[in-house]
């Protein structure tokens, strides 16, 4: 069924396998009413979906280095769009975003807007370009548009760098998944995550990803999507929430004036023995912080976001699939198009949320109420105990008060099916979407940056000659390699010195973005001043980083430093990008200006009709 | 002027178009968060509005739009594909 006529038959294997996944929900659900135990539910959710993926990713399987690299160019628009949501949409995003919504309410949404701005720059400044250029990878188009070895290597390094940083934390996602879960210790999680991340790549490369992909992120929009519309329902927030909260989002307004929004200081929380990762509400969710630092902050996030979406190369290189440039265009805004069901659900999802356990009128409302009654309550039990909620009585009242309930962010997606009441069916749904989320972006990850160490440093650089056979051995190993690499680090649980997955933006965005967007636009950029601009840009970004973060800066500088324009480690990309731009600028107008050749390549590429200037179409 | 460089200059000012509506919705917007909050759109405060749904949406119809209007670019100069999508 996977050969000849596959491409036409999408629609219906893939209509077939979302009616089946909802016939296994609908027998999950009577398994629970059966009594079968929610631990089970839990493994037999993760269980089954990942073996349905390891069979795509089997039955994908190739030989060629087209369908491996670029899955044959056939991808069509629609499934090519939702495959790139999978890819885009992180555990982070799936279990984290509605967390972020709920603590940081307005400041907070700038990721947002963000993480959807930046496909307009995309579609508008590289993607149809990118993918008329006929390249394998990223780095293939810096390679070839500038020509030479080594702005190819520099540009592999930036992908190198910004990649990884963002892959040890897919691979956390889904260890930390795994391990709830199916009930084993975190580091066992990490490698039974990692198996199942390679099971789906290693036999067809892109290909494979491709398909695994749109089935991933059927999986997640279901297990993201049934939630918010339950709950908001039995919570009396209407059958359509994204149009019908306005209500509850006044009425949180009123209840925080009415609980009153504390700070505690850190201090009370130190005696109080809160356990770390865990925040509590101290701002408002609907109102806008006050001042110009406040836009401005809020602003320099988003742009950094933005520009960073738009430099990732796992993102970029999903576009090369597509079969033509205007199946490239159309198919950047079906991906936005399926990340908005998503995005715009999670601030829905963290008002419902912050309603249920706020307002005194609902039965599930906990605030307000005396403390003994609160720990009784199963799910507050339960958590407790794997030390995701807390509560300290700072003022000694026996009344829970709004300053002293404690929360990590992840448990708002976890958790919430479980406190408004929802069958466990509904949790196990969400573990599985989880794990789809972790495993999709990983997979991508892992592929991006085993493709451009195969393609444009093995291949391109090192051995020229190497035949198919080579070429595909040595990029599966790599995939291999680079997966076990990051479950390594990752099974360290260093990812509070790994920092944030904003930093892979902001790399990406200081040593690419501008190299990618001048190439095609701007015929005088030359060879020099792009090596010169990945470099400066690069290495300026990561100096700022390890300046301004506490974490690097005690250490190494000996101090904490107070970062320049509010620009602080989420934001370091702005002192990057504009790094490279100008030394790229000045750089490329003192060289020589590109051959005839090279300005004939630039005047091809801009022309969606003709031949790819790379490889046969 | 060739017909590749009218092609470019259309697709170019296409671009700035584009540009511009994306930082009207991503940028232009925030910058008067507050003002904006005083008002009210399906009940929600609006700056609350177009950070959590209303900017996205317009993101997804702008890349729709976009894309179509250069397909037409395309076809006026004839440099439109086959079907093949």
């Amino acid at each position: 069924m996977f050969k000849g006529d596959f491409i036409s038959n999408l629609p219906k294997i893939y209509g077939t396998y979302t009616g089946g996944f909802i016939v296994f929900i609908i027998l999950m659900a009577i398994a629970e009413q059966a009594g079968v135990s929610a631990k089970n539910i839990g493994v037999m959710f993760v269980a089954f979906t990942v073996l349905i993926y390891a069979l795509i990713g089997y039955l994908s399987r190739t030989i060629q280095v087209d369908a491996y690299y670029v899955a044959g160019r056939q991808v069509p628009t629609v499934f090519n769009g939702m495959a790139t949501a999978a890819d885009w949409m992180s555990g982070a995003s799936f279990v984290a975003l509605a967390g972020g919504v709920y603590y940081g309410g307005y400041t907070y949404m700038a990721f947002l807007v963000g993480w959807t701005g930046g496909y307009v720059l995309v579609a508008t400044l590289m993607a149809p370009y990118l993918r008329k250029f006929g390249c394998y990878t990223v780095p293939d188009f810096i390679g070839t548009r500038y020509g030479g070895n080594l702005v190819r290597a520099c540009s592999v390094f930036v992908l190198f760098i910004a990649s990884f940083t963002y892959v040890t934390a897919q691979i956390n996602a889904t260890g930390t998944i795994a391990s709830r879960a199916l009930g084993i210790p975190f580091e066992a999680g990490v490698w039974v995550g990692l198996i199942s991340i390679l099971i789906c790549s290693m036999l067809g490369g892109m290909r494979a990803v491709t398909w695994t992909q749109v089935a991933q992120y059927i999986v997640l929009i279901v297990a993201y999507l049934i939630p918010v519309f339950w709950i908001s329902s039995k919570v009396g927030g209407g059958v359509f929430p994204h149009l019908m909260l306005g209500d509850e989002v006044a009425r949180l307004g009123e209840l925080e004036q009415q609980f009153g929004l504390v700070k505690n200081s850190a201090a009370d929380m130190k005696a109080a023995g809160v356990p770390g990762g865990l925040k509590y509400i101290s701002g408002t969710h609907s109102g806008v912080p006050e001042g110009g630092m406040a836009v401005w902050k809020y602003l320099s996030l988003a742009i950094c976001m933005m520009v960073g979406t738009a430099s990732l190369p796992h993102i970029l290189m999903r576009y090369f699939t597509t079969p033509s440039v205007r199946a490239a265009r159309k198919s950047v805004a079906w991906s936005l198009f399926f990340i908005f069901l998503l995005y715009s659900s999670a601030p829905m999802l963290a008002t419902l949320s912050k309603l249920a356990l706020m307002d005194p009128n609902l039965p599930t409302g906990i605030i307000g109420k005396s403390i003994s009654e609160v720990q009784s309550i199963e799910w507050v039990q339960r958590w407790s105990e794997v030390k995701q909620v807390f509560i300290a009585d700072f003022n000694g009242d026996g009344i829970l008060q709004l300053n002293e309930w404690f929360m990590r962010g992840d448990v708002v997606v976890l958790a919430t099916p479980e406190v408004a009441g929802l069958p466990f069916v509904i949790s196990g749904l969400v573990f599985a979407g989880g794990m789809a989320a972790a495993m999709s972006t990983a997979d991508g990850l892992v592929l991006a940056i085993s493709n451009a160490l195969s393609h444009d440093i093995y291949y391109k650089i090192i051995d020229p000659k190497a035949d198919t056979r080579k070429r595909l051995l040595v990029a599966r190993v790599l995939l291999v390699l680079i997966g076990a690499a990051g479950a390594y680090i990752a099974s360290f649980r260093l990812t509070s010195i790994l920092g944030s997955v904003a930093w892979a933006f902001d790399f990406a965005m200081s040593g690419l973005f501008f190299p990618l967007v001048l190439g095609v636009w701007w015929k005088r950029a030359t060879r020099e001043g792009a090596i010169a601009g990945i470099i400066t840009g690069i290495l300026s970004g990561l100096f700022y980083l390890l300046w301004v973060y506490p974490k690097f800066s005690v250490p190494l500088f000996g101090g904490v430093n107070e970062p320049f324009l509010g620009i602080d480690h989420l934001r370091f990309g702005l002192i990057g990008a504009p790094i490279c731009l100008v030394t790229m600028v000045v750089v490329s107008l003192m060289t020589k200006e590109p051959s005839p050749t090279t300005q004939k390549m630039v005047d091809d590429l801009r022309i969606p009709t003709g031949k790819p200037i790379l490889g046969k179409q | 002027m060739s017909n590749k460089d009218a092609y470019w200059n259309k697709t170019k000012n296409h671009m700035i178009v584009t540009l511009v509506l994306w930082a009207f919705f991503s940028l232009v917007i925030f910058m008067f968060g507050s003002e904006l909050n005083t008002m009210s759109f399906l009940g929600y405060p609006l700056a609350y509005y177009m950070t959590a749904q209303g900017s996205l949406l317009a993101f997804v119809i702008i890349l729709f739009w976009t894309a179509n209007k250069q397909e037409k670019i395309d076809e006026e100069h004839g440099f439109s594909e086959r079907e093949d999508d």
